[in-house]
């Protein structure tokens, strides 16, 4: 078995430094981690540094706009917009890392299953796949979600229920192309087990590009759960999330333009990190999976 | 693509057709509890309805058969083009599609006017250049795009265009002037994806031989680019915006809330919240249908325009 092919220490060590190297000389990789970064921490410490309470009405304080004491203003009910903004991080961070992470489990153990098993099950799991593929996401995760009835835990079941079919095809052609290598063959040849051929040597060879695709994927997924609860059906108000946020700002286009312009930049830039941060990866990543990654 | 690949290829799509409609008529089966008795709490407006109402709701609308004896009917009914009755108006639910779906096909086609006038300038400009100032600002500008929620853009898009400059109307569906902010919300997130595809393309072909000749002719660069490149480039970018549909469908349903645009988006939404199953089913078998005969076609075109594309066997 040669090493270089299959050691996935080695090949994680090559892959990172070339992500250093991408990093150090690419502008936008690096506003992306920055991006990222800066949410992570506004998400962990901001609800924790600001003076306001998220959800307590404070009436003598409505629609007040941006000042000192409330740097991006207060909305219909007198709370303070940027607490607000700054709990709803945490959720929409939170959300998107849960789903996403959902997604890439069970996506991906139905792309191992398929592409190892093959024959009819390989047929009945990917048929399965198409036909979550043939609708467009949103719509489906709307109906899915309608029918659960609104809540923002039934949006996340939605999401997740409709994305894990793109990791599972992803998955599934990498599997494939890997099964004929020479490191699989000997591993099988050598007597090795079912499962030690699918931990040892294909899970290391998957692990890239379903990185990749989910580091694009928590964009999709932060525009998704927005969406759906901007349409009515995800987190209720008071919850401060920022579709919802937003959804309850346009009633005051007029007197309070900062209620729907405030949550709309932070889901396009927290979406916009993800996916300068996606883009690098890929770029890193694609000299040694090209075929797979140009999927993506 | 001879025979067998083509008679193997829409098999496949059969049986993904079949997996959709059992997936959108099985859907209403996930509420939770007896749907018959949700449908009458909602239409009662919450209160608890009686149980003899529950049963002859369910008997008039057939929901006591087993449920492939209903799956059944309703396939065998929706391939004669009759999807059942609205559970409020008792309006036929294709009915009511068919006055939905005008102001979608217009929302979806005047969207992809926009997005092809901005990225195909965009994507080409980028090309042509690749790693310069234009190529940096245009591919920032894609990410910014693709990256933008559509229901915060079409609020901008009001406050900016309706509410400060009153260029357009806010909301509603009628004349051209209704279409010009929805179109521009969908289509500029289009676009963004699009001006990614034409720049791929574009910098495919310039590496061309067939170019590289052209240029050692002496060649005008502008020849070069517009009439030997873009002709080519275009080939995989026609056919890839066919499978932009799906970003139509979805951009579709929250841009129509956001304008208050009654299309096919809006019924299905107003009828999740009523929980109007036949309704929303009809519109999701409609929805899924147009996507499974669309990317069908759009890989029929794709490998008849190069023949090395080949969708029988296996990737490797």
């Amino acid at each position: 078995m040669s090493a270089a092919q299959s050691d996935p220490q080695q090949r994680t060590a090559d892959s990172r430094s070339r992500l250093t190297d991408t990093i150090r000389s690419n502008r936008l990789a690096q506003v992306g981690v920055v991006v990222v970064l800066s949410l992570v921490v506004a998400a962990v410490f901001g609800p924790l540094v600001s003076p306001y309470d998220p959800v307590e009405q404070n009436l003598a304080h409505q629609l007040e706009p941006p000042s000192p004491t409330h740097p991006l203003g207060t909305d219909q009910l007198g709370r303070d917009v940027l607490t607000r903004l700054l709990y709803g991080a945490r959720l929409s961070l939170g959300i998107a890392v849960a789903v996403t992470g959902v997604r890439l489990v069970v996506g991906t153990a139905v792309g191992l299953v398929a592409g190892y098993a093959g024959g009819w099950v390989d047929e009945a799991l990917m048929r399965l796949v198409d036909t979550l593929l043939a609708f467009p996401g949103i719509v489906l995760a709307l109906v899915i979600a309608g029918v659960l009835g609104p809540s923002l835990v039934n949006v996340m079941l939605a999401l997740a229920v409709v994305g894990w079919a793109s990791y599972a095809r992803l998955v599934r052609s990498n599997v494939l192309a890997l099964r004929n290598r020479e490191f699989v063959t000997t591993a099988r040849l050598l007597g090795r087990s079912r499962t030690h051929v699918v931990v040892r040597h294909l899970i290391p060879n998957v692990v890239a590009p379903v990185v990749v695709l989910a580091t694009l994927d928590i964009g999709g997924v932060i525009l998704g759960t927005a969406g759906l609860s901007f349409i009515g059906l995800g987190a209720q108000p008071p919850t401060p999330e920022w579709g919802t946020m937003l959804a309850s700002g346009r009633t005051y286009l007029q007197q309070a333009w900062w209620l729907v312009n405030a949550p709309g930049v932070c889901i396009m830039i927290t979406v916009l990190g993800f996916n300068l941060l996606g883009d690098s990866l890929r770029d890193v990543l694609s000299p040694t999976q090209s075929a797979q990654m140009e999927q993506l | 693509m001879n025979g067998w690949k083509l008679a193997r290829r829409l098999a496949t799509m059969l049986v993904v057709l079949f997996g959709v409609s059992v997936l959108t008529y099985g859907l209403i089966f996930v509420t939770p509890g007896d749907p018959a008795r949700t449908i009458l709490t909602q239409q009662m407006g919450g209160q608890t309805p009686s149980q003899e109402a529950v049963e002859q709701f369910r008997a008039a609308k057939g929901l006591d058969d087993p449920f492939p004896v209903q799956y059944a009917r309703w396939v065998g009914n929706a391939v004669r083009g009759d999807l059942g009755q609205s559970y409020y108006s008792d309006q036929a639910v294709t009915a009511m599609i068919a006055t939905r779906l005008p102001n979608t096909i217009a929302l979806g086609v005047a969207s992809m006017l926009v997005a092809v006038a901005i990225a195909v300038p965009a994507g080409i400009a980028s090309a042509v250049e690749p790693g310069s100032q234009t190529d940096y600002a245009a591919q920032f500008g894609a990410l910014v795009g693709v990256s933008m929620p559509n229901f915060w853009l079409g609020y901008l898009l009001i406050i900016v265009c309706s509410l400060w400059l009153d260029l357009f109307p806010v909301a509603g569906a009628g004349g051209l002037e209704y279409l010009v902010l929805p179109a521009l919300t969908l289509g500029s997130g289009m676009a963004a994806v699009i001006a990614r595809l034409v720049r791929t393309a574009m910098l495919d072909v310039l590496d061309d031989a067939h170019i590289r000749t052209a240029r050692s002719k002496g060649l005008r660069e502008r020849i070069v680019v517009y009439k030997h490149a873009l002709r080519n480039a275009l080939v995989p970018v026609v056919t890839i915006i066919g499978l932009q549909l799906s970003y139509v469908l979805n951009g579709a349903v929250v841009v129509e809330v956001v304008f208050q645009r009654p299309g096919l988006g809006t019924l299905l939404v107003d009828a999740i919240f009523a929980r109007d199953y036949p309704v929303v089913q009809g519109v999701t078998l409609l929805i899924g249908v147009i996507f499974v005969v669309t990317n069908f076609a759009v890989d029929l075109t794709y490998s008849r325009l190069d023949p090395r594309i080949d969708f029988g066997g296996e990737p490797t």
